[in-house]
Formats: structure tokens, sequence, C-alpha cells
């Protein structure tokens, strides 16, 4: 019988699975992979470009270091980036696909933008802040929470709903930028005369604000979700929700909470965006931060410091992406490529964390342990 | 026939198609029990190649050959939306990586790698006088000419029929071949097919590969037909493929109803242009963002009603999002 | 002499640190229906998993009809003409059973859905199967699935059948058929491998048994020279002398009175029907019955995790005297239950997927079911921590550290963590579902003296298990379940095995209901 003849080998290579890791092995290994993304970052650039990548990637560190204003621009947009992330680790932790943070934001920062145009001229300063937190906050909170409540009502998949919300929103902005805006062709800087609204500027830079409450935001969220009795819970019912009965979690309540939180975080950055950094409106808003910040939050396992790590690398890399346009007279969508690639290294590496390879006459190492 | 009906038609088919091979492509992909997020990024690297690839041809052809330009427009959009789906399938299938992250890293990458050499190489020039546009705007002989009907159900390029085609095919492929059984028992339970004998990482691979190659038809046709031979780095590509998900979700995965689905699709994403001016009403222009949200919203619509009824033949692959390990204890 | 249907030799496998095989040995001969015999956890579906190709041992070689062979997927274990019948069956829920066979098809064979009806009609008249060809399996029985399982591995051309526990879920009439069905095989010149645990079947259907003992091969008799006791003694390795102890308690007041409690499936199946019991303080009440009568849902819908049907009542009785201050735990969550005052301890059957947070150290497990207490929105971990460093000290934890994730520690240790901490909840009522599953002599003898010492602490204990030796040696009173009816309470003191035996298989006519 043939199939005997080809079929008496052993597999050339068999995947098991591993026990655990030291912490020093996952380090080594996620440094690995980035180390080997940045020589295949360098590959690609020396074979689209011919240029010698050493002097790129010198190029691309001044991206982020070359001034300080460079330096505060990449701050300003690490914060962004970072407070969305540090908005769904809530979600991520527990098991729930929220792909929703880029309209979450957008309904976040409508709101904001709502109240500044309304009540702009009326409202004193202190007032008008509180009021456009309060509405941002409870616009992310309405739009984490719609697919939240059919999640734990009816089960119906949450990825597939927080996606199309994005788009809901994107095409609600649409539409009051286009009545703001009136007959002109873009809206521009919001109450631009009366600057009503705008973040006031603290060393020179309304975003200060914006990166004074991400630091502050990253210990908290930290702390909620390790030390918090609700953040316990989160991390019950991540884990199973089985279990999380058994221990008298009302899971769909806590699905829905922790999704409002997520949702009025994501909201809260649109406040941020808007009355700290574009002072305006457009569906660009969000600029697809949504969505890297979910790759973000699942590759730090949702620890928000490690997310303040991953949030740097990209912006360093998109920043530097950006000074290589501008040098060597390419364009800015170098950026995604070579975060692109970074990405899958990294998402690959994770494999090497959880699994072994056992190559064929080896096996027999497993018993004797 | 009502010529603002007709224009509306003529206007919501091209519209539908390009999803169509979005979603056909994915349903394909989610079948076998990979989510993969990444149709935009897939749909930019299919639109991209195969616009490259034909244009650069006829450039440096002297007297470039009809058919080859076709040809070559096809075989490399389908070949680069395949690279990104090896990429996906690589590292959620063999590293077993997360699938959604996977997804919005390719969204991220194909995306950035259209964009970029889609400046470099062409460099923003237009491709409206080449062959392969009109080879691919060519409407039927004579019978497109015959009256309303005639425009509404001939006066596409081929690629609207083939879609259809493929659409049949591909419910044919799933319900009465071997494979499509195969297929569909991976997606339902990897375990169980890995028990029957099946490979589940050869089907899973091919699945994901050949499903990407489909949607990045999608993506040459947007820039070839719809959008009149015009490589322009906009985030068009990007909205169409989350359409072409939100697609997948409507059919409840079955081929067919892709076709009429994409069809409304268009029809509701067009409804702002054409639906005023048939009932003779003023709409300001703020109202057709708002109306431009529809296929977005019934597709939530759908998910929930689906949810909320749990017929098992509607429910997505039973796998779906999820990485098969056979000594998974 | 005819060489063997399959053999192997010298198998092991291992999963991480757990030796789940060693250097197993065995053969079964054509047309033999051979038992493969041992306690929970002796390595008989790993084992079988190799045959079937879904696992790979780390050593060892097969032989079919004489030759050495590979069997690196179940393509290969198919090509071979190996079938197995998995106790969770391989079926695709959304398929008809034709489309189920069809999956099976040979890819050298052309795909003709019209023939595979025609060639599985052949099979089933031929051994006298009774199925529906276009049901969805979803719409089916359990007993229907399982005979579209092997029509299946009949279709594929299996020389070789192997049923993991094939009778687990059957009804004694469905019993019956299934080993006709298996003799009209072995006639036909099939050789059969049936995984089981249960003696009479092993005596009643088998040709030769082999045993495996914690994952080692320990012999083969042949069935007609075989006993009831003797296969026990090489099951467990020794004469059966328990010894364990079962403690008289002094006080003895009704603590938890269940009627009529009744829970339906999520497809409409009466999966506990009508089961009225009293359970006192100081006792330990037994439950007994095959697998998946009823045993989860009862001990759930009085851990408030089940949703009960009207009319269900579980009074419980805080007092020792009776009717005064009774509560009614149904209709409560489990933090109602809490909040009443009510100390219900809950160990139950999936230790890591309900119990407790495979991710989680002990210390966060230790909080699992306390961490709300206190008005400070901080959760307290400090006495957790001192609680699990108890626990690890007094029931001897083997684990790195309280830190270490529970789901890296063994079986035992687990059960240690969980057991350890429900009673650390001093509870007065204290439900233990397969307490001592695959776990090791020594800790199965710590969590029965635990169980002892609160039984005589005056805790009502409900203990579900089912290795009978354990039911009749360590209970005070036995209620059996049968179909999720209540089918009798007996006397520990004072039953056999072979009485419960007879309760857990078949129904008393009309007697479902009051049992006290």
């Amino acid at each position: 019988m043939t199939a005997k003849h080809e079929t008496a080998r052993e597999p050339l290579i068999r995947v098991v699975k591993r026990t655990s890791m030291s912490a020093k092995g996952k380090l080594g290994v996620r440094l690995a992979a980035v180390l080997l993304a940045l020589l295949a970052d360098a590959a690609f650039i020396f074979l689209v470009t011919g240029l010698n990548p050493i002097a790129v990637y010198r190029t691309m560190f001044s991206g982020t270091f070359g001034t300080s204003l460079r330096f505060s621009w990449a701050m300003r947009d690490l914060a962004s980036l970072l407070l969305i992330g540090i908005a769904l680790a809530p979600a991520f932790k527990m098991r729930f696909w929220n792909i929703g943070a880029e309209g979450q934001v957008l309904m976040g920062a409508l709101a904001t933008a709502t109240v500044m145009i309304y009540c702009g001229d009326t409202l004193p300063a202190p007032l008008l802040f509180a009021a456009m937190l309060l509405a941002s906050v409870a616009a992310g909170a309405l739009w984490g929470f719609i697919p939240a409540w059919f999640k734990a009502r009816f089960s119906t998949n949450e990825t597939l709903f927080t996606l199309m919300m994005n788009y809901v929103a994107i095409q609600i902005v649409a539409c009051c930028v286009n009545i703001w805006r009136g007959q002109a062709s873009g809206l521009g800087k919001l109450n631009m005369r009366t600057k009503a609204g705008w973040f006031p500027q603290i060393f020179g830079q309304r975003y200060t604000i914006n990166l004074i409450v991400v630091v502050a935001l990253t210990v908290a969220v930290f702390c909620y979700l390790r030390y918090a009795k609700q953040g316990y819970e989160i991390a019950v019912v991540g884990e199973s929700e089985n279990t999380a009965r058994y221990a008298g979690i009302n899971v769909g309540r806590v699905v829905v909470r922790t999704m409002i939180l997520s949702g009025a975080l994501c909201g809260l950055t649109g406040f941020l965006i808007v009355g700290g950094r574009d002072q305006t409106i457009s569906t660009g808003t969000a600029g697809g931060n949504g969505f890297t910040a979910i790759i973000v939050a699942w590759l730090a396992k949702f620890n928000t410091f490690t997310m303040a790590l991953i949030s740097f690398l990209l912006i360093f890399l998109e920043k530097g992406a950006g000074e290589i346009a501008s040098a060597y007279n390419l364009n800015d969508y170098a950026s995604d490529i070579i975060a692109g690639i970074i990405l899958f290294f990294i998402l690959g590496s994770e494999f090497f964390i959880n699994y072994r390879a056992v190559l064929r006459g080896h096996g027999h190492q497993e018993v004797r342990k | 026939m009502n010529s603002t009906l007709i224009a509306w038609i003529l206007r919501a088919v091209p519209f539908g198609t390009i999803i169509m091979y979005g979603a056909l492509g994915e349903i394909v992909t989610e079948k076998s029990g990979n989510l993969n997020l990444g149709v935009p990024g897939i749909m930019y690297l299919g639109g991209f190649a195969g616009f490259a690839s034909a244009y650069l041809y006829e450039n440096a052809v002297a007297e470039p050959n009809y058919l080859l330009c076709v040809l070559l427009a096809l075989v490399c959009a389908f070949l680069a939306a395949m690279a990104g789906g090896l990429i996906y399938s690589f590292l959620t299938i063999t590293l077993r990586a997360n699938q959604n992250v996977t997804g919005l890293a390719l969204t991220t990458f194909g995306m950035g790698v259209a964009n970029f050499f889609g400046v470099f190489i062409l460099n923003g020039r237009t491709a409206t006088q080449s062959l392969v546009y009109r080879a691919f705007q060519t409407k039927m002989p004579v019978l497109s000419g015959l009256g309303a009907l005639g425009q509404t159900v001939f006066g596409y390029g081929f690629m609207v029929y083939a879609a259809i085609a493929l659409a049949v095919a591909l419910h044919f492929f799933f319900t009465r071949t071997r494979a499509g059984l195969n297929l569909r028992a991976v997606g339902e339970n990897p375990a169980t097919a890995d028990a029957a004998g099946v490979s589940v990482a050869r089907y899973k691979y091919l699945a994901t590969c050949l499903g990407a190659g489909i949607s990045g038809l999608g993506g040459l046709y947007y820039v070839l037909d719809y959008n009149q031979g015009i490589w322009a780095t906009t985030g068009q590509i990007e909205a169409l493929g989350w359409l072409a998900v939100a697609l997948v979700i409507f059919t409840t995965w079955k081929p067919l109803n892709a076709i009429w689905g994409s069809y409304l699709f268009g029809a509701l994403y067009w409804l702002y242009q054409f639906m005023p001016s048939l009932l003779g009403w003023s709409l300001p222009g703020y109202v057709t963002d708002l109306i431009q949200m529809l296929p977005y919203v019934v597709t939530i619509i759908v998910l929930v009603v689906t949810s909320l009824h749990k017929r098992r033949e509607n429910q997505p692959p039973a796998s779906l999002g999820l990485a098969y390990f056979r000594e998974e204890r | 002499m005819t060489p063997y249907a399959i053999e192997l030799h010298h198998i092991t496998k291992t999963f991480g640190s757990v030796v789940a095989n060693r250097d197993v040995s065995l053969a079964v001969n054509k047309g033999e229906i051979l038992s493969l015999l041992g306690e929970n956890g002796s390595g008989k579906t790993t084992l079988m998993n190799m045959l079937s190709g879904i696992y790979y041992p780390d050593e060892g070689e097969i032989y079919v009809e004489g030759e050495r062979v590979e069997i690196r997927d179940p393509k290969d274990a198919y090509a071979l003409g190996i079938g197995m019948v998995h106790q969770h069956f391989k079926l695709i829920d959304v398929f008809t059973a034709l489309e189920n066979i069809a999956l099976v098809l040979d890819a050298h064979e052309r795909y003709d859905l019209k023939a595979v009806r025609e060639k599985a009609r052949a099979i089933c008249e031929r051994y006298g199967f009774v199925i529906d060809l276009d049901q969805k399996v979803y719409e089916m029985s359990v007993s229907q699935k399982q005979t579209l399982e092997i029509i299946k591995m009949l279709y594929r051309g299996a020389r070789l059948l192997i049923l993991d526990e094939p009778t687990a879920v059957l009804t004694p009439q469905e019993t019956e058929r299934l080993f006709a069905v298996l003799r009209a095989m072995r006639a036909d010149g099939k050789s059969i491998i049936i995984i089981t645990h249960k003696l009479h079947e092993v005596l009643e259907i088998s040709d030769r048994v082999s045993i495996l003992r914690k994952g080692e091969y320990v012999g083969t008799v042949e069935t007609e020279r075989a006993t009831e006791d003797s296969l026990t003694e090489m099951m467990v390795g020794r004469k059966v002398e328990l010894n364990i102890e079962r403690p008289l308690s002094s006080e003895r007041h009704l603590r938890l009175s269940v009627h009529n409690l009744s829970v339906q499936s999520a497809d409409g199946v009466r999966v506990l029907d009508g089961v009225t019991f009293d359970a006192y303080s100081g006792e330990i009440l037994g439950i007994a019955g095959i697998s998946g009568n009823g045993q989860k849902e009862l001990l759930e819908a009085i851990a408030g995790l089940q949703k009960t049907l009207p009319d269900s009542s579980v009074l419980y009785y805080p007092d020792d005297d009776r009717d005064s201050s009774a509560e009614q735990l149904i209709g409560k969550t489990p933090r109602d239950i809490r909040d009443m005052g009510v100390h219900l301890s809950f160990v139950p059957e999936d230790r890591l997927g309900m119990g407790l947070v495979g991710s989680m150290g002990m210390t966060d497990n230790m909080m699992l079911k306390s961490y709300n207490e206190g008005g400070s929105p901080i959760a307290d971990r400090s006495a957790p921590r001192k609680l699990a460093e108890e626990i690890r000290e007094e029931l001897d934890v083997v684990t790195p550290s309280i830190a270490t994730p529970v789901s890296r520690l063994s079986g035992g240790n687990v059960q240690k963590v969980l057991v350890g901490r429900e009673i650390a909840a001093t509870p007065t009522v204290l439900m233990t579902a397969y307490a001592v599953r695959g776990l090791d002599i020594n800790t199965s003898y710590t969590i029965y003296h635990l169980l002892n010492e609160q039984k005589q602490r005056g805790v009502a204990i409900l203990y579900v298990g089912e290795d009978l030796d354990v039911l009749v040696d360590l209970c005070d009173r036995i209620l059996v379940l049968c179909g999720g009816k209540c089918n009798g309470v007996l006397d520990a003191r004072h039953t056999t095995k072979e009485e419960i035996g007879l309760l857990m298989t078949s129904l008393k006519q009309g007697k479902g209901g009051d049992q006290r």
C-alpha cells in the first residue's frame, strides 16, 4: 500500500505549546522582532529609493528629535493615539472587540464642536469648558453603550457592530460640518475671533493640557484595571463569562458599564483633540488613530505603560517617515508601509512566546521534564 | 422609464459591483473562519497593482496588445491582493496572531503601499485615454442601445457581469462541490474538519488568499471603471472596503444575496442624488451625508435582527475569528 | 499467524509537564471487540487520539496489520482504515446528516451526493441503523448523532472502529441497540476498541480487556476469565479497600429543602425534572448518576446559576428550628444569595472554566467571591494574599508562587486551591461536583478528609460523584439521578453499588416525585 510508505515518517516540524516563558525571554523575542522589522524596513527603503538606509534612519530620527518643536508635535500626536489606546484598554481586557473607537472619538469631537459653536459666545469660559467636556463624554459614552447593550442583551457581534458605528458617526459629522461651513469650501477654525473653547496656552502650546491628561489617564486607567474592584470584574468577565456568573458578577451590566467607560474616554479624546489640537472638526479628526490604537492596545496586552511605549514607536516611525518624505522627495505614505511592516513582525513574534517548534527526532526532549 | 431612475441605476450598479467583489472575496475568506479586516487594504493593493501594471505596459510598449493589457491588469490585481492575503494568512494561520489586529495592520499596510507607489510611479497621471480604460468601459454592443432596458441591463463594462457570474459560481461551489463543503466545514468547526481528514491549514490559506484576490478585483474595478481610470490617493477605497465587510454581514454569508444586496447598497448610497429629483423634492446638501449612512444602518439592523432570531442558517461561520491548533488542550 | 489488526509499541505522550501515556503497548485482533478500561484520567482517550491522528506520539511505534505506519493526521488514520467516534461528536451542526457523511469522502472518490446517499442507505440497512439523511445535525438527539458518527466511519471504510465512552450519554435501550450493532460489525470481521469505565458493559460486550492506570499499561485479559473484582483490581492497582472515614456528626438539622426543582435546556429538554429532596447539616448527601443526567443543573440551580421552571423551590433554613425563617433561594442571583447572608459554597465540575480564573494567581482567585465586600472602590488584596498563603501552607499546594497563574498548576493543586477557598468561606452548605476527578489518590483523600471535617462542623454537603465505591463509603445518604429525575434516595450504610447502579440506569416508573 503506497499510503503507508508515504506516511512512514515523522513530520519535519511540529508545534508545541509552551508552558511558560520568562519575562526576559519575552522581552528578547519582542526586541528581536522590532530589530528584524527595522532591517526589513531598511531593505525596503534601499530597494525602492536606493538610499543608504543608515542615513535614512538618521533622517528618520530627526523627524522626532530634530528640533524641540518637532519633538513637541510628536508628543501632541502621541497624546491623541495613546489616549484612544487607553480608552480601549478596559474594553479589550474584557475581550470586547471595540473596533468603534474612531466613531466614538468623532462623536465626542462633534459634541465639543457643537457646544463651542452654539454656546461659545454666551457661556463664560469655565462653564463652556465644563459643557464641552460633559457633552463629549456623553456622546462618546452613548456610542459605546449602543453596541454594548445589544451585545449584553442579544449577544450581537460587537466587532462588526462597532465597525459599522464608525461610519454612522462619520456621516453624522460630515452632515454637521456641511451645515456649519455653509457656502465655504471648508470649516475653518471654530470661534476664530473669540477663541472661545480653545484651550489656554501653557508653555506656549495649547496641547499641553492634552499631554497632562494623557499622563494622568495612563496612570489612572492602569490603576483602575489593576487595583479597582471594577477592574477585577473586567478581568474576570474577559477571562470567562461562566466564572464571572459563578462569582456573582452581572456580566451584562459589566459589559455595558465598561463600554460606557471606554466610549466616554474616547469621547474625552475627541474633546481634547478639538479643544487642544485642531480647534475644528472634520471627518478626519480621529485620523485613523481609532484603528491604530486597537493594534496598540492589543500589542500592549492592555498595560497602559506598555501602550505608551508602542505608541511612541509608531509616532516616531510616522514622523520619521514624514521627514524622509520631505528630505528625499517621497511621500508621507511611506510611514504606513514602515509601520505596517513593524506591526507584522511584532504580531508574528507573539507566536514564539506562546509556542515552540520541535524538529524531527527531537521530540523526546519533552518527556524528560 | 424615467431618466432619473435610469441614471440612478447606472450609478448604483457599478458602485454595487465594487463592493460585490470585495464582499464575495470576504465571504470566501470568512467561510474558512478567518475574519479579515484587511479588505480595504487588499482592495487598495489590487486596484493599484492592476492599474499600474497596465499603465506601465502601455507606456513601455510601442503597440500594446488590447487583450494582453486587460489580462495583465486583472492578473496583477489578483496577485497583488493575494500577496496581501498571504501575509494575513501566514500571520494568523501559521503564527496564530490575532485576526482582528492583523487585518487592521494589513489595511494600514495595503493603503500605504498603494498610495506610496501610486504617487511614486504614476505621479498624478491618469489613464483615461489608455486602452485598458477603454476595455473596461466597453459596453455590450447592440444590446446596450436598446432603450431604457438595454441601457440599465447591458450598459456596463464586462466586470459587472463577471461579478454576477462569480457570485453564482461561488454559490455552486459552496453547495455542490466537495471543496466547498470542506471549506464550510473548516469555518464551522475546524476540529471536526480536521478529524474528517480535511487539511484545515491548506483550506484556510487557499480561501484567504483567493478571497483576497477576488476582493482585489473590486479595487481594480473602482480605479479603471468607476473612477474612470484616475488614480486618486483618497480614502474612498477604504470606505468602500468597510462597506464590503458590511455587505458580507448583510448577505448572511450567502453569495447569491450579494448580487441584489450590493445593488441595494449602491442604490442607498446614491439615494441622495436621485431620490429627491425623482420625487420632486429639493434637499439641502447636508442631508445627503445622512442618507449616505443608510447602508451602514441597514447592516446594523440586519446584524441585530439575525442575532435576535438566531436561525442557525443565518449565523456567521461558527469558528469565525478563532485560530485553530490541533493539540490545544 | 495472522497479524494483529493494530499494534501499539511503547507509546509515550506528554503535554507540557504532564505525562498522559508512558510506554504503552497493546494489540487488537481482527474481528474482536477490545475494551480499553481505566479510571478517569488514565490516558485512554489520549492513547486513542494518537491512533486517529489527533495527537502525535512523542515516542513509540504503531503497526497496522503487521506493517509499521506513521499516523500524522486524521487523513492517515482514515487511509489505514481507522475510524474514531469521539466523546464530543465531530459533526458540523449546520450540515445535514448526508453532508456530514460526504465530508469524509476519499479525495479520489467523485463528489456525488446521490451516490453517497445510496451507499449510506446500504450501510444503514446492513447494520440496522435508522436515520434521516436530510436532517440537520442540530436537530438530532444525542443517540442519533452517535449513529451518524458510526455510519460516517463505516462509510469511510473503517476496519478498526474506536468508540470513546459511547454509552455515557445513552439510555439502557439505546445502549442495547448500540451493542447489537457492534456485535453485527464484529461478525462482519471488523475490529472494535471501546473505551469505558463501566465494568458490566466491559463484561457484556468485549472479547478481551486492556487496562490502563495513570497513563501506563497494566495488562490485557480475556473477558471470559475476568470478573468485576479482578478488573477493578487491575484498574485501581489493589483491592478496593478505600478506608474512607465516615464520622458520625452530633447535630443534624434540616438545612435545605428542595422541592419540584426543574430546569429546561436551551433546546427545550427537561434536563432536571421535578427533583425533590432535603439536605441536613452534618451530613454528606451523595448524588449519583451517569454523567449528564442533571447533576450539573441541580447544583447550579441551587447556586443561582440556572434559570428554573415555575414552581421550583429551594428553601434554606438558617437556624435549627424549622419553618420559622426559611428563605427562598430560587430567583436569586449568586450575589443575592450571598447578600442574604447564606454561606453557600460550590466547587463546580469545570474548575478552570467556572470555579477559578486560570490566568490569575492564587491571590486573585481567593477574592473571586469576596472581592466586592466593603465600601471601598479599591479591591483589598491583603486579606486574599494572606488566605492564599494559608491555603498553600495547609493543603500543600505546589506552586512557584501565589502569583503564578493557577492554570499552570497540576490538576490536584488546582482543586486544592478551589476547595480551599470554598471551605475558607465558612459555608453552611457545601456543594461539590466531581471533586476528585483526575486527582491522584493522596489528593483525593485530602479532599475526603476536608469534606468530613466540614461535615463535623455542621455543614450540609452535597457530593456529586461518579465513583460508586467512594459514594458508598463517604456519604450518609445517596440520591440517584436518572434522566433528570430523582430516582431514589438510599441510606449509604445499607446499600450496595449494584442497587445504586440499577437506579442510575433504569428509571422507576411513576416514582420521580417525593423521595424524602
